[in-house]
């Protein structure tokens, strides 16, 4: 290019219409190829997943077809959810109503639930990151109290609060606490010595420390904690909520079972999976916008 | 001259267990205002844990540092440092990185609007105000350690301590941030105290050079001077005779009466 210019420059200005068009043709092409590539990627990401669907699906159809099956096949599945489907928002009071409802009552109990959780363990995790005599002191209960399988919680919760509501979203908290309190204070204990310096150096007070340095320092090791503290807690949540009745996705579930719907225990599976991913994403993408920049040091 | 920083009397100790070894043993020295006095010594004499000491970072087991006539033992901006690794928190734009600093110490005694004037003046001290709203892992590490400079400048200490700062660059690099060091230094007339392992570092910009003998017990081995005017120029003292016969007393000191043994 370099030398054509040049070449030209001396030339006539009649030689320099040619080469503007000659510069701008090669561009189309360019970008043509970038959309033909990402469609390509796009493409190479959607359609495998799609092909095992497909292919999973007929495998059902086929094998919940005959007659004498115990599982409806997704043709039936479809037809007798429909309704379901395609009006979530009813309300005929009571139990009955549209799966929004159902789902969105789940979803507040986490968010009750996991908020706290999320507040107790990061409040929790800096002390025993910070404190070695809070480790000492606090640790080994963690651990074993982190065992304890959800559920086992709630008849101890249900005999506290003598209610349904605060029992679950107890159940939430106490399900969703210990991968944060844990991520946190590893992240709090890996805090470099220069930070720790630096604001000694400055005399940042505990406080300014607590937002300026600790937080953004062990973000993100506080949003892998707060990642697998939100996919617990939705696995808690429909568990618990099977128990306690009332209004949520849990006992929707339970509901059908207990009518015989398996249509409906299906539909409900599908939804609750959905959820739970988008859960799980919101998590990561949050944590992905908080720590921008800062895993790099 | 009246001393202006005095270390009285440091020794070190450190416990661990039942074990314990004397890092630092009976250091004394003193500094004028406006003096820069550079430290050097081969590696795991006690260097660095001396500049922790002044920066307060790290308690003397005996004896104090005293700073105006007063003893200090905690951190603080007055004694501000430039570490090694610049430790910028990389979460805070370069911007954010000296403002942090500046914030504290000017919390009461100058407003909103004079603070920032007074964070981008320091940047532009180092001349760094193009890069402002960048984040340390988008720098050089030649510039991450100009702004490092910039946040301890920016609390107007009474002493600057440079804990090896250019340890980490290239050749080329580290001598263009010595320069810029002496001409702030030349600028500003800051007390430094610079930790070192060059010893064309050291005779270039110190008016003083402070040899450390090898540890366990490491101790002050001879002080040397280097009447040489500023403001110094790289160039004209290669051949300079002072600035020769002030880099072979130094490389006497470390390699024939204090040779480094490996085993220690």
């Amino acid at each position: 290019m370099n030398m054509q210019a040049i070449k030209t420059e001396p030339a006539t200005a009649l030689a320099k219409p040619p080469v503007a068009s000659v510069a701008l043709s090669p561009k189309q092409p360019v970008s043509f190829d970038r959309y033909a590539k990402m469609a390509k990627e796009t493409a190479a990401r959607v359609i495998p997943p799609l092909i095992v669907v497909l292919l999973l699906g007929v495998m059902w159809e086929l094998l919940c077809r005959r007659t004498g099956s115990t599982l409806p096949p997704p043709s039936k599945v479809y037809k007798d959810t429909k309704e379901l489907i395609f009006d979530p928002f009813f309300d005929n009071g009571g139990l009955d109503k549209g799966l929004f409802w159902h789902i969105s009552a789940s979803l507040l109990r986490v968010a009750y639930g996991y908020s706290l959780a999320a507040v107790v363990g990061i409040g929790l995790g800096t002390l025993v990151g910070q404190s070695v005599w809070a480790m000492r002191g606090l640790d080994p209960i963690f651990q074993v109290l982190r065992t304890i399988p959800p559920l086992a919680w709630l008849p101890l919760a249900l005999a506290a609060f003598r209610d349904g509501q605060p029992s679950a979203i107890f159940v939430i908290f106490i399900t969703s606490i210990w991968p944060i309190i844990i991520n946190t204070a590893v992240g709090i204990r890996n805090i470099p010595q220069d930070y720790r310096n630096v604001a000694a150096v400055v005399q940042l007070n505990p406080v300014e420390f607590f937002w300026k340095v600790m937080l953004p320092a062990a973000a993100p090791y506080i949003f892998t904690g707060l990642r697998i503290g939100i996919g617990l807690s939705w696995l808690a949540i429909i568990a618990a909520e099977m128990l306690i009745g009332g209004v949520g996705i849990g006992f929707f579930i339970w509901d059908a079972w207990n009518s015989s719907h398996m249509s409906e225990i299906i539909l409900a599976l599908f939804y609750v999976g959905i959820v739970g991913f988008v859960l799980d994403r919101l998590i990561a993408a949050l944590g992905k916008l908080v720590t921008h920049g800062t895993s790099v040091s | 001259m009246k001393a202006y920083l005095k270390l009285d009397h440091v020794d070190k100790v450190f416990t661990r267990g039942k074990v314990s070894s004397e890092v630092l043993k009976d250091i004394n020295l003193s500094l004028g205002k406006g003096e820069y006095i550079s430290i050097i010594g081969h590696s795991g004499c006690g260097k660095s844990t001396m500049l922790n000491i002044i920066a307060g970072l790290t308690r003397a087991t005996m004896g104090g540092v005293i700073l105006e006539d007063r003893e200090v033992n905690s951190p603080g901006p007055d004694r501000a440092v430039v570490f090694q690794n610049h430790s910028l928190l990389p979460w805070l734009t370069v911007y954010q990185n000296v403002r942090l600093g500046v914030d504290k110490v000017f919390a009461k005694t100058k407003s909103r609007a004079e603070r920032d004037e007074w964070t981008m003046h320091n940047l532009n001290l180092v001349q760094m105000t193009h890069a402002k709203d960048k984040r340390p892992s988008e720098i050089s590490g030649g510039m991450k350690q100009r702004v490092g400079i910039a946040r301890a400048l920016a609390m107007e200490p009474k002493v600057l301590l440079l804990d090896e700062p250019f340890g980490a660059l290239d050749a080329l690099t580290r001598a263009h941030l010595q320069d810029s060091v002496m001409a702030l230094h030349q600028k500003l007339g800051n007390t430094i105290v610079m930790i070192t392992h060059d010893v064309d570092e050291a005779v270039l910009l110190s008016d003083r050079i402070v040899m450390m003998t090898n540890g366990p017990s490491a101790t002050i081995g001879e002080v040397l001077d280097v009447p040489l005017a500023r403001p110094r120029q790289r160039l004209e003292l290669a051949s300079n005779p002072v600035y020769l016969d002030c880099r072979k007393r130094v490389l006497e000191f470390l390699y024939e009466r204090h040779k480094f043994v490996e085993a220690a």
